[in-house]
């Protein structure tokens, strides 16, 4: 497709990585359901193991259908090149494992989702790997916290689900200063609200789980990279810049100047990890990134109604988007964010942990689930799910309040989705008699 | 590995095997804002099939020191210094668009060293748009995005030199923007585009080529169709022309045709 721009994020969401198929003429990606790849010949083989061939051998390692992916999600990116993986957790698992080992240190940001806090803070100091947690607007903070060894900053484009948006231009500058990447995750806003490389992120990646397949029918994740990164300049990565035995001391490097992490993630991470994504789950969310722009922007055009109404109720204290100004992150979601800074987002209302409760229950379009970034309208009510376990002051310390509700806002139509909050806001409101 | 080729520390990628210079030789020119990784698949395949692989970082480039060859000739002492420094008597040159008007100087000067000759993606004249020869100086970022968009022939590229999931591209992008970067005094995309615009004698350097010379043009290449390859071609004594369905990225786009094309023509 010779031309004379560069395509745009629609036409590159529906071809990017894809063209018919020359064996069959199947226009749609084809499902490679195989485990392995038959070799022309010994020559062929060897070549392939060695990267003097570029090609399929074993699809834990790579598979033609998740190359499409790879390749679809860079380009929406503005990347080099894609690894995809079992599940978001596994890209962020995935990163990490490939560019440090025991001794070393991470500075993240504390408005994380809870799965990632948790490989960091107790899962990989495990394994040697210490983090240093810092408010994501405390800019001081992650300068203060680089150490010697530190190897890695990391935060989400906005935080789960306090929407607290990553001033991703400076917080990169810190981390280009202290010789490491900046890593995001962008699960919350998809390369259709933001494109974080433009911004000096170095590495992003999804749980495609979310807004990518954007259907709540499959498990996946993918890490992207930037090129941008000068990991010999740097000097703080022996794992890129001298040779690896574990890969015919490659020197991953040489061997690509500016795709080295993408190089050992596949080589030695899907290879020894295993965590890899089925083809199938490929093919879903390859089905779901068709339309990402027309969902985006109807999931972001749901959540301004649904922010307009909740934030005029008066059983309603606070509504925690950047929309609004009372927001902290409202002027820098303005500035990085102008097509909004995405459909999750949570409120407090004036009520129990009980109203809370009552209010979830007595939503009807809404589903009561934990997860986001379904093509439906969800709810979960922290306090007495995710969060039960904890004290109402471990709760405060966290922002979370005993009615703390977050939503993340589907397609259906807005009218809908304000009827049934209106409903089950007069019966929650009720279930007590009078507001707290 | 690095040679010390006219006092400068010169960088080259050896497609990792040990260099051998008992070992028939190829050495390996990159183009303009390119370096030696764009020839990973392929130098990587012959290091492993009885060859001695040298693809170079032309001097001021990456991992090369001294100052950037202003002209191709000055570009063909250099490859003739480096196959001094090498202890080559003679070698096989593959050369890239900039890199292959490099390798057809560089074989016309001597050609009793020049074994074999590959020019892919060749046009002579190479001449670059006064616009674009501008933005290269005064908008090199936007002169990219447009040499990376006309360098382009499919949004469906096959597994490439980084394995499946390179999105060849961002890729050439990227590429193009740490080349960049890696000299602070002087612009290397300016540079590279004035000697290649400024080359004028290509035909008489053809004419004093002896080896076999093999043509490796894209089909569909928008930065140096392959009508503008013709009067080389006709001047070849010894010329072999190799269609590939692809455009000026041959090395990633096509690599699998790329590579054939050359284990079909390069004897040892």
């Amino acid at each position: 497709m010779p031309g004379y721009s560069d395509p745009g994020f629609d036409t590159l969401a529906l071809h990017a990585g894809a063209a018919p198929d020359p064996a069959t003429g199947a226009r749609a990606v084809p499902i490679h359901l195989t485990t392995s790849f038959v070799f022309e010949s010994s020559d062929h083989a060897a070549a392939l193991f060695n990267l003097e061939r570029a090609g399929h051998v074993y699809s834990r390692i790579s598979n033609p259908t998740n190359a499409v992916l790879e390749q679809r999600v860079s380009a929406l990116e503005g990347g080099i090149g894609a690894v995809t993986t079992a599940s978001g957790q596994a890209a962020l698992h995935l990163s990490v494992a490939t560019l440090m080992g025991a001794g070393s240190h991470i500075v993240a940001s504390t408005a994380l989702y809870g799965g990632s806090q948790n490989l960091l803070h107790y899962t990989m100091r495990r394994f040697g790997i210490e983090t240093t947690f810092v408010k994501p607007n405390d800019i001081d903070g992650w300068r203060a916290a680089v150490r010697p060894n530190t190897k890695l900053f990391f935060g989400e484009t906005v935080g789960n689900p306090g929407l607290e948006v990553l001033d991703i231009p400076t917080i990169s500058a810190i981390a280009h200063e202290a010789g490491v990447p900046l890593l995001v995750d962008s699960t919350l806003t998809s390369p259709w609200l933001i494109k974080p490389f433009t911004h000096g992120a170095d590495l992003i990646y999804h749980s495609a789980t979310k807004f990518l397949s954007g259907h709540g029918t499959v498990i996946g994740g993918i890490v992207v990279d930037g090129g941008s990164f000068d990991w010999d300049k740097s000097g703080k990565f022996p794992e890129l810049t001298t040779p690896y035995a574990g890969f015919h001391n490659m020197v991953f490097t040489e061997e690509s100047t500016v795709g080295a992490f993408l190089l050992r993630a596949r080589r030695e991470g899907l290879r020894d990890f295993g965590a890899c994504l089925s083809p199938h789950s490929a093919w879903l969310i390859l089905q779901g990134i068709e339309t990402l722009s027309l969902r985006m922007e109807r999931h972001m055009s749901n959540t301004r109604k649904v922010v307009d109404f909740l934030s005029q109720q008066a059983f309603v204290s606070r509504v925690g988007h950047p929309l609004l100004e009372s927001h902290p992150s409202h002027a820098l979601a303005q500035k990085l964010l102008p097509r909004g800074a995405g459909s999750v987002f949570s409120f407090d209302l004036k009520g129990s942990r009980e109203q809370g409760k009552k209010f979830v229950e007595s939503l009807k379009v809404f589903s009561h689930l934990a997860n986001v970034g379904d093509c439906r309208s969800l709810v979960i009510h922290p306090a007495s799910t995710t969060h039960f376990r904890m004290s109402d002051e471990a709760l405060a310390a966290g922002g979370i309040t005993q009615g703390t509700i977050r939503l993340s806002i589907g397609l259906e139509d807005a009218d809908d989705l304000i009827d049934d909050l209106k409903r089950a806001l007069k019966t929650a409101e009720k279930s007590t008699g009078t507001a707290a | 590995m690095n040679f010390i080729v006219n006092g400068h520390s010169t960088y080259c990628y050896t497609g990792g095997k040990p260099f051998d210079a008992a070992k028939p030789t190829v050495i390996f020119l990159h183009g303009v804002l390119n370096d030696h990784s764009v020839w990973i698949l392929q130098t990587r395949y012959l290091a492993h099939h009885g060859w001695n692989v040298l693809a170079v970082d032309l001097p001021g480039y990456c991992r090369s020191a001294g100052a950037p060859p202003a002209t191709v000739e000055d570009a063909a002492d250099f490859v003739l210094a480096l196959m001094d420094a090498a202890g080559l008597a003679k070698a096989a040159l593959v050369g890239h668009s900039f890199g292959s008007l490099i390798a057809l100087e560089a074989a016309a000067r001597a050609p009793d060293r020049i074994s074999q000759l590959v020019l892919v993606g060749i046009a002579f004249p190479m001449k670059v748009s006064p616009a674009l020869l501008d933005a290269s100086l005064n908008e090199p970022m936007k002169a990219l995005e447009m040499v990376n968009i006309f360098s382009r022939s499919t949004l469906a590229p096959p597994p490439s030199a980084m394995g499946p999931g390179t999105w060849v591209y961002g890729a050439s992008l990227a590429l193009g923007r740490r080349v960049l970067a890696s000299n602070a005094n002087i612009n290397l995309f300016h540079t590279g585009f004035k000697a290649c615009d400024s080359y004028t004698h290509g035909e008489e350097a053809m004419a004093q080529v002896s080896c076999p010379v093999l043509f490796v043009l894209g089909s569909v290449d928008q930065m140096t169709p392959p009508k503008a390859a013709q009067g080389l071609i006709q001047k070849a004594r010894h010329g072999q022309v190799v269609y590939l369905p692809g455009g000026h990225q041959q090395m990633n786009e096509t690599p699998e045709p790329m590579l054939a094309a050359l284990t079909g023509f390069l004897k040892p």
